[in-house]
Protein backbone atom coordinates (compact mmCIF):
# COMPACT_ATOMS: atom_id res chain seq x y z
CA UNK A 1 0.00 0.00 0.00
CA UNK A 2 1.16 3.39 -0.31
CA UNK A 3 0.67 5.93 2.54
CA UNK A 4 1.03 9.68 1.74
CA UNK A 5 1.93 12.49 4.13
CA UNK A 6 0.93 16.46 3.77
CA UNK A 7 1.61 19.78 5.62
CA UNK A 8 3.49 19.68 9.11
CA UNK A 9 2.54 15.47 9.03
CA UNK A 10 5.13 14.85 6.27
CA UNK A 11 7.65 17.09 7.92
CA UNK A 12 7.45 15.17 10.93
CA UNK A 13 7.73 12.08 9.31
CA UNK A 14 10.41 13.17 6.87
CA UNK A 15 9.11 11.87 3.46
CA UNK A 16 5.84 12.69 1.87
CA UNK A 17 5.11 9.08 0.80
CA UNK A 18 6.10 5.26 1.58
CA UNK A 19 5.18 1.77 0.34
CA UNK A 20 4.09 -0.69 2.98
CA UNK A 21 3.61 -4.10 2.79
CA UNK A 22 0.56 -4.73 5.01
CA UNK A 23 1.22 -7.40 8.14
CA UNK A 24 -2.06 -9.36 8.47
CA UNK A 25 -3.11 -8.19 11.56
CA UNK A 26 -3.25 -5.12 10.24
CA UNK A 27 -7.06 -4.42 8.94
CA UNK A 28 -8.04 -0.76 9.29
CA UNK A 29 -6.86 2.79 9.62
CA UNK A 30 -6.20 2.63 14.02
CA UNK A 31 -4.32 -1.15 13.58
CA UNK A 32 -2.11 0.63 10.71
CA UNK A 33 -1.52 3.63 13.54
CA UNK A 34 -0.31 0.99 15.91
CA UNK A 35 1.70 -0.62 13.46
CA UNK A 36 3.86 2.57 12.44
CA UNK A 37 4.03 4.02 15.84
CA UNK A 38 5.86 0.67 16.49
CA UNK A 39 8.22 1.81 13.70
CA UNK A 40 10.16 4.82 15.12
CA UNK A 41 9.56 7.44 17.90
CA UNK A 42 8.96 10.09 14.75
CA UNK A 43 5.59 8.50 14.08
CA UNK A 44 4.36 8.33 18.04
CA UNK A 45 5.34 12.09 17.57
CA UNK A 46 2.78 12.99 14.59
CA UNK A 47 0.26 10.31 15.64
CA UNK A 48 -0.28 11.71 19.22
CA UNK A 49 -1.96 14.38 17.99
CA UNK A 50 -4.66 12.45 16.69
CA UNK A 51 -7.42 14.60 17.70
CA UNK A 52 -5.35 17.12 14.60
CA UNK A 53 -5.43 14.34 11.67
CA UNK A 54 -7.13 13.80 9.13
CA UNK A 55 -7.10 10.29 7.11
CA UNK A 56 -8.14 9.62 3.92
CA UNK A 57 -8.75 6.01 2.14
CA UNK A 58 -8.15 6.33 -1.84
CA UNK A 59 -8.94 9.53 -1.78
CA UNK A 60 -11.83 9.71 0.37
CA UNK A 61 -11.96 10.94 4.34
CA UNK A 62 -12.41 8.18 6.22
CA UNK A 63 -12.29 7.11 9.93
CA UNK A 64 -10.10 5.40 11.88
CA UNK A 65 -12.16 2.17 12.42
CA UNK A 66 -12.21 2.38 7.98
CA UNK A 67 -11.24 -1.30 6.78
CA UNK A 68 -7.74 -1.12 4.54
CA UNK A 69 -6.22 -3.51 2.35
CA UNK A 70 -2.65 -3.72 0.14
CA UNK A 71 -4.48 -2.12 -3.25
CA UNK A 72 -5.16 0.83 -0.89
CA UNK A 73 -3.84 4.34 -1.08
CA UNK A 74 -3.84 5.97 2.52
CA UNK A 75 -3.07 9.64 3.17
CA UNK A 76 -2.72 11.79 6.72
CA UNK A 77 -2.77 15.15 6.60
CA UNK A 78 -4.16 18.31 9.07
CA UNK A 79 -7.51 20.15 9.01
CA UNK A 80 -7.35 21.90 5.76
CA UNK A 81 -6.40 25.63 4.91
CA UNK A 82 -7.65 26.47 1.85
CA UNK A 83 -9.55 28.74 -0.22
CA UNK B 1 -27.38 6.32 -8.97
CA UNK B 2 -27.92 9.73 -8.86
CA UNK B 3 -28.10 11.11 -12.26
CA UNK B 4 -24.71 13.78 -12.55
CA UNK B 5 -24.71 17.29 -13.04
CA UNK B 6 -24.96 17.82 -17.13
CA UNK B 7 -24.18 21.68 -16.59
CA UNK B 8 -20.42 22.71 -17.52
CA UNK B 9 -18.13 22.51 -14.37
CA UNK B 10 -14.11 23.50 -14.93
CA UNK B 11 -12.02 22.61 -11.98
CA UNK B 12 -8.67 23.27 -11.92
CA UNK B 13 -5.83 23.03 -9.96
CA UNK B 14 -2.73 25.51 -10.90
CA UNK B 15 0.19 27.28 -10.28
CA UNK B 16 -0.39 30.22 -12.86
CA UNK B 17 -2.68 33.46 -11.79
CA UNK B 18 -6.02 33.31 -13.58
CA UNK B 19 -8.06 35.84 -15.91
CA UNK B 20 -11.36 37.15 -14.14
CA UNK B 21 -12.99 38.75 -16.80
CA UNK B 22 -11.74 35.49 -19.01
CA UNK B 23 -13.75 33.31 -16.99
CA UNK B 24 -16.30 35.53 -16.28
CA UNK B 25 -16.47 35.60 -20.29
CA UNK B 26 -16.62 31.84 -20.22
CA UNK B 27 -19.56 31.42 -17.79
CA UNK B 28 -21.59 33.73 -19.95
CA UNK B 29 -21.83 31.13 -22.29
CA UNK B 30 -24.11 28.95 -20.25
CA UNK B 31 -27.59 30.60 -21.27
CA UNK B 32 -27.40 32.55 -18.25
CA UNK B 33 -28.85 35.78 -16.69
CA UNK B 34 -26.42 35.77 -13.63
CA UNK B 35 -23.05 35.33 -12.46
CA UNK B 36 -21.63 35.33 -9.13
CA UNK B 37 -17.55 35.27 -8.74
CA UNK B 38 -15.60 35.15 -6.16
CA UNK B 39 -12.25 35.82 -5.66
CA UNK B 40 -9.93 34.93 -2.40
CA UNK B 41 -7.03 37.03 -2.44
CA UNK B 42 -3.79 36.48 0.00
CA UNK B 43 -3.97 38.69 2.81
CA UNK B 44 -0.35 40.35 3.98
CA UNK B 45 -1.55 40.20 7.33
CA UNK B 46 -2.72 37.59 9.74
CA UNK B 47 -5.20 38.40 11.60
CA UNK B 48 -4.98 35.55 14.44
CA UNK B 49 -1.49 36.18 15.86
CA UNK B 50 -1.34 40.41 14.60
CA UNK B 51 1.78 39.85 12.28
CA UNK B 52 2.30 40.76 8.51
CA UNK B 53 3.21 38.10 6.36
CA UNK B 54 5.59 37.83 3.46
CA UNK B 55 4.60 35.20 1.12
CA UNK B 56 3.12 32.23 1.49
CA UNK B 57 2.74 28.66 -0.22
CA UNK B 58 0.02 26.10 -0.72
CA UNK B 59 1.13 22.22 -1.28
CA UNK B 60 -2.35 20.33 -1.96
CA UNK B 61 -3.00 16.38 -2.62
CA UNK B 62 -3.27 16.03 -6.45
CA UNK B 63 -6.66 14.05 -7.24
CA UNK B 64 -8.30 14.43 -4.10
CA UNK B 65 -8.53 17.73 -3.82
CA UNK B 66 -10.36 17.64 -7.43
CA UNK B 67 -12.49 14.75 -6.18
CA UNK B 68 -13.36 16.98 -3.08
CA UNK B 69 -14.46 20.13 -5.00
CA UNK B 70 -16.34 17.61 -7.85
CA UNK B 71 -18.25 16.62 -4.82
CA UNK B 72 -18.99 20.11 -3.82
CA UNK B 73 -20.42 21.09 -6.85
CA UNK B 74 -22.45 18.18 -7.88
CA UNK B 75 -23.70 18.79 -4.56
CA UNK B 76 -24.36 22.54 -5.02
CA UNK B 77 -25.95 21.98 -8.52
CA UNK B 78 -28.54 19.72 -6.97
CA UNK B 79 -29.42 22.64 -4.83
CA UNK B 80 -29.58 25.33 -6.89
CA UNK B 81 -30.65 25.51 -10.38
CA UNK B 82 -27.65 26.60 -11.28
CA UNK B 83 -26.03 26.80 -15.44
CA UNK B 84 -22.61 26.35 -15.20
CA UNK B 85 -19.51 26.67 -12.27
CA UNK B 86 -15.44 27.27 -12.35
CA UNK B 87 -13.26 27.08 -9.52
CA UNK B 88 -9.37 27.78 -10.06
CA UNK B 89 -7.69 27.23 -7.20
CA UNK B 90 -3.30 28.04 -6.89
CA UNK B 91 -0.76 26.53 -5.60
CA UNK B 92 3.09 27.21 -4.61
CA UNK B 93 4.01 30.59 -3.60
CA UNK B 94 2.12 33.65 -3.39
CA UNK B 95 2.36 37.07 -2.29
CA UNK B 96 0.44 39.50 -0.10
CA UNK B 97 -2.70 40.33 -3.09
CA UNK B 98 -2.14 37.46 -5.43
CA UNK B 99 -5.44 36.34 -5.89
CA UNK B 100 -5.24 32.54 -5.19
CA UNK B 101 -8.85 30.94 -5.67
CA UNK B 102 -11.46 31.60 -8.37
CA UNK B 103 -15.10 30.22 -7.74
CA UNK B 104 -17.70 31.07 -10.68
CA UNK B 105 -21.20 30.68 -11.09
CA UNK B 106 -23.73 31.13 -13.44
CA UNK B 107 -27.62 30.82 -13.30
CA UNK B 108 -30.78 31.78 -14.68
CA UNK B 109 -31.42 34.19 -11.70
CA UNK B 110 -29.27 35.88 -9.78
CA UNK B 111 -30.39 33.99 -6.15
CA UNK B 112 -29.00 30.77 -7.19
CA UNK B 113 -25.83 31.74 -8.45
CA UNK B 114 -25.30 33.66 -5.08
CA UNK B 115 -26.45 31.02 -2.58
CA UNK B 116 -24.15 28.50 -4.82
CA UNK B 117 -21.46 30.40 -4.90
CA UNK B 118 -21.24 30.78 -1.28
CA UNK B 119 -21.84 27.38 -0.31
CA UNK B 120 -19.11 26.03 -3.09
CA UNK B 121 -16.23 28.24 -1.15
CA UNK B 122 -17.76 27.61 2.54
CA UNK B 123 -17.64 23.84 1.34
CA UNK B 124 -13.83 24.55 -0.41
CA UNK B 125 -12.39 25.38 2.83
CA UNK B 126 -12.93 22.75 4.99
CA UNK B 127 -12.95 20.08 2.70
CA UNK B 128 -10.29 20.71 -0.50
CA UNK B 129 -7.45 19.13 0.65
CA UNK B 130 -5.23 22.29 0.41
CA UNK B 131 -2.76 23.52 3.27
CA UNK B 132 -0.90 26.71 3.41
CA UNK B 133 2.23 27.83 5.39
CA UNK B 134 2.93 31.34 5.67
CA UNK B 135 6.70 33.04 5.65
CA UNK B 136 7.40 36.02 7.48
CA UNK B 137 11.05 37.21 8.12
CA UNK B 138 12.39 33.94 6.94
CA UNK B 139 10.12 31.63 9.72
CA UNK B 140 7.84 29.57 8.14
CA UNK B 141 4.46 28.79 9.73
CA UNK B 142 1.68 26.11 8.84
CA UNK B 143 -1.59 28.41 9.47
CA UNK B 144 -4.32 26.92 11.48
CA UNK B 145 -7.42 25.52 10.52
CA UNK B 146 -10.16 28.16 11.43
CA UNK B 147 -12.96 27.06 13.64
CA UNK B 148 -14.89 29.76 12.20
CA UNK B 149 -14.69 27.96 8.85
CA UNK B 150 -16.72 25.09 9.87
CA UNK B 151 -18.91 27.21 11.76
CA UNK B 152 -19.73 29.04 8.27
CA UNK B 153 -20.54 25.56 6.63
CA UNK B 154 -23.66 25.44 9.47
CA UNK B 155 -25.64 27.65 7.60
CA UNK B 156 -26.20 25.21 4.69
CA UNK B 157 -27.48 21.92 6.66
CA UNK B 158 -30.71 21.14 6.71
Amino acid sequence: MVIKYFSWIREHIGKSEEFIELPDNVKNISELINYLNDLNDDYKKVFVKKDLIKIAVNRTYCSVETKISNNDEIAFFPPVTGG
Amino acid sequence: MDKKTTIPVKIKIQNKDFDVSEETKILRENQTGAIVNFVGVVRGFDERNNSLIDSMTLEHYPGMTELEIEKIVEQSSKRWNITGVTVIHRVGKLLPSDQIVFVGVSAKHRQNAFDSCNFIIDWLKTKATFWKIEENNNQKKWVNYNLSDDEATKKWVV
